[in-house]
């Protein structure tokens, strides 16, 4: 069975991402969705994406995994999986890694399941098909995965078709299937976001659990800053394509030094906080990719941002801990920041003063 | 026969909107019947928010539009301003929709996408505002203005060329354009992202403030609807567990239902250990066939064979605020007893 790559179990890590790039290339245009992302996860860890709606999540999980292949995508940088370099590896090789290696759990249990085929075939057949097996056996193996997903009298639900079952129920057939073959890296792309939050805290400890117990690397990809807080190791946050703060995550919540990633937690909505509490919202609205703005991308939106940042990109540097890096010029915390703030106040800046609680709701919209 | 009781319900001058004993079926295959909502009883004051939360089918929606009569419960009442809409005449009811409007979760696709701006906004004019149609530009304009969208910008749009945030706020234009009392938002910052969000819920929030608007506001998220509401309504399978005042119901759950439900919340907070959290164990049960007594017994952590048999009546457990449990975390105030 030893036919994986790396077996080696070392310190090394298992998935190495540097200076990633995703582009489509559009008919009036292109979208660099993907903008010079650089990760590390190690095995047993957990590593949690976050950012809004088009920041780039998807993408990136899809490139990582190299489900990016459309004629239209022009991908460069570097996917090192185990210590062995993806990018640029044929399709093929890459399909044979989905299963043993890597695999993925979607946020729509409906884009890994058939919906006209009873669930127990399904699963059989991924597991006789990756794992080489006889019928009656990978019949074993699949209740066995049921089981281990909690999912109640397994045997009986290997009749059921996906659109009887619970949603809930449907993403735990969704992660026993991504399971199956033992990967090393689960990707969870908003896995419970569809879902109520009695079943999102059971699905993300059922994760949480299969994870310790196989020590594989995941990546949890989240619009919910809620979510990676209680589950991650590390923190990636992701605005316009890029990474705009990483952090170990106690770090990231205890120093967040990164406008956006502030601004980010101090515009939810909190159980602990009192009703009728204000809310800073973030002034305006994401960049659109196809034009996106010069300088720093949060330029726009943000409470601190001087004329360098609308001009200069800022690169993304861990001046003070290593392994806490932010792209920024004014980060949160210093006398700059301070300083930046207070001429923004005074000059009325719309997005300061939003900041500040100073605008109307109805000036709050770009 | 047993509904979920009515100790929670205010004198009925002092409330703009009272729901009795609200029944809503529908009719499934094989001649069986959708509880969605069975017997569940509330009140609205006027200018107060009203938050009703629970898990996706416990009927949240059905109950925002049973109030406007969309489709008529199927028992059951709905009082507006004294008046029962149960009961009233259909010309009636429509000519009461201009009091009462809905806001719905999805902003683009609520709005007909081959409609500019303008004529979208004006569309409940049309039936009930002014037949001039500059008369009704005019309210059109005033009231894009009051929820931060440029009118002359917006007019001869339509809707796809605006951001989600932005169809939102076009929505609730449509919604606030006949000046109604009530409105419904159900699920209004649901497919929003959380930047934007928060900008809505400010709105609305200022809209209140400034026209004494009262809400009912429909969402599953336990800290928006926190946010947002005086009181809270905690809905479970089609009745109604909890209600209290909001930072009560937060700081002191009484319904285990409640108090798992806001431990299953994801705080933005590393230092909470979510893995010693208890999680609600089982699924949810079928709304053809709920389970007798107390809905929720199949699933609780406090059920004892009273649950299985007696349905549990709201019975107050502080100054605002009732739960409807044989077995609550919050022993509950005899009848008479003083609690101010
Ligand atoms: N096939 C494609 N062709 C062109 N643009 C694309 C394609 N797929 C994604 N994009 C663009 O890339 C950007 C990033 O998209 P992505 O789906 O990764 O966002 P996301 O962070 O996963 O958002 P969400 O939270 O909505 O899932 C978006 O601007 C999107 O429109
Ligand atoms: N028109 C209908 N015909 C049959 N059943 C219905 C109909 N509308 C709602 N239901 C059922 O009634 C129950 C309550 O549904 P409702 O939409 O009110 O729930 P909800 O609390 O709004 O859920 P969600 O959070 O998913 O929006 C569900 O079981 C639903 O399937
Ligand atoms: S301060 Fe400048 S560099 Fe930093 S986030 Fe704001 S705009 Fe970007
Ligand atoms: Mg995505
Ligand atoms: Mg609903």
């Amino acid at each position: 069975m030893n036919t994986r790559i790396g077996t080696r179990e070392t310190d090394d890590p298992l998935l190495e991402v540097e200076d990633l790039h995703t582009t489509f290339t559009l008919g009036h245009g292109s979208v660099r969705a993907v903008d010079g992302v650089s990760l590390t996860l190690h095995r047993g860890k957990t590593l949690g994406v976050v950012g809004e709606s088009g920041s780039g999540k998807t993408v990136l999980s899809r490139t990582i995994m190299g489900l990016n292949t459309a004629s239209n995508v022009t991908i460069s940088g570097s996917v090192r999986y185990a210590g062995e370099e993806l990018v640029g590896r044929p399709s093929k090789h890459l399909r044979s890694l989905f299963g043993p290696e890597m695999a993925m759990v979607f946020q729509d249990p409906m884009t890994s399941l058939n919906p006209v085929v009873k669930v127990g075939r399904q699963l059989t057949e991924h597991v006789r098909y990756h794992l080489g097996l006889g019928k009656s056996e990978a019949e074993k193996i699949a209740i066995a995965l049921l089981t281990s997903v909690r999912i109640p009298e397994p045997e009986a639900r290997l009749d059921a078709y996906p659109h009887q079952m619970s949603g809930g129920m449907r993403q735990r057939v969704c992660i026993a299937m991504a399971l199956a073959c033992g990967p090393r890296l689960l990707f969870a792309d908003e896995p419970t976001t569809a879902l109520d939050v009695t079943v999102q805290h059971q699905i993300l400890n059922l994760l949480a659990e299969q994870q310790r117990d196989r020590a594989m690397g995941m990546v949890l990809v989240t619009h919910d800053l809620g979510v990676v807080a209680g589950r991650t190791d590390e923190i990636v946050v992701m605005y316009a394509g890029r990474v705009v703060e990483r952090a170990p995550t106690t770090t990231l919540f205890a120093e967040m030094r990164h406008p956006y990633t502030e601004g980010l937690l101090r515009s939810i909505p909190k159980t602990s906080e009192a009703k009728h509490t204000r809310l800073n919202a973030i002034h305006g609205r994401p960049p659109d990719l196809l034009s996106p703005p010069p300088g720093c991308k949060f330029a726009p939106r943000c409470p601190y941002a001087q004329e360098r940042c609308r001009n200069e990109e800022p690169p993304l540097t861990d001046p003070e801990t290593p392994g806490h890096s932010f792209r920024c010029f004014y980060p949160i915390g210093t006398p700059e920041n301070r300083a930046a703030y207070e001429s923004n106040l005074a000059a009325g800046l719309p997005q300061t003063l939003a900041a500040a609680g100073q605008l109307l709701a109805t000036e709050e919209v770009a | 026969m047993a509904g979920s009781g009515t100790a929670h319900l205010r004198p009925l001058d002092e409330v703009l909107l009272r729901v009795e004993d609200l029944v809503v079926e529908f009719p499934a295959k094989g001649g069986r019947v959708v509880h969605a909502v069975s017997g569940i009883s509330f009140d609205i004051a006027k200018g107060e928010t009203l938050g009703l939360v629970g898990e996706s089918g416990c009927g949240k929606s059905t109950t925002g539009r049973a109030i406007l009569q969309l489709p008529p419960p199927t028992s059951g009442s709905v009082v507006l301003h004294g008046e029962d809409l149960t009961k009233a005449d259909a010309s009636v009811v429509r000519s009461r929709r201009t009091d009462m409007q809905m806001i719905f979760q999805d902003p683009i696709s609520s709005l007909n996408p081959r409609r500019y701006i303008g004529d979208v906004v004006a569309e409940p004019l049309g039936v009930w505002g002014p037949k001039d149609r500059d008369e009704q530009w005019r309210i059109v304009a005033q009231t894009l203005e009051r929820v931060g969208i440029d009118p002359d910008l917006a007019r001869f749009k339509r809707p796809h060329e605006f951001s989600g945030g932005q169809c939102q706020r076009i929505s609730i234009a449509r919604a606030l354009v006949l000046d109604p009392e009530l409105i419904i938002c159900d699920e209004p910052v649901s497919a929003l992202d959380v930047s934007i969000q928060a900008q809505i819920l400010n709105l609305l929030e200022d809209l209140k403030r400034d026209s004494q608007l009262t809400l009912v506001f429909i969402a599953h998220d336990l800290a928006v609807v926190k946010n947002i509401s005086d009181r809270v309504a905690v809905m479970y399978l089609g009745k109604m567990c909890e209600i209290s005042e909001s930072d009560e119901l937060y700081a002191r759950p009484a319904h285990p239902y409640t108090s798992l439900l806001l431990g299953s919340v994801p705080e933005p907070d590393p230092s909470i250990d979510v893995s010693s959290i208890e999680v609600v164990e089982g699924e949810l049960p079928s709304p053809l066939a709920p389970p007798s007594g107390c809905r929720f017994r199949t699933r609780c952590p406090r059920v004892t064979d009273v649950c299985a048999t007696d349905e549990p009546l709201m019975r107050r457990v502080g100054d605002d605020h009732f739960v409807a449990c044989h077995h609550p975390l919050i022993t509950p105030v005899e009848v008479g007893q003083a609690t101010r």
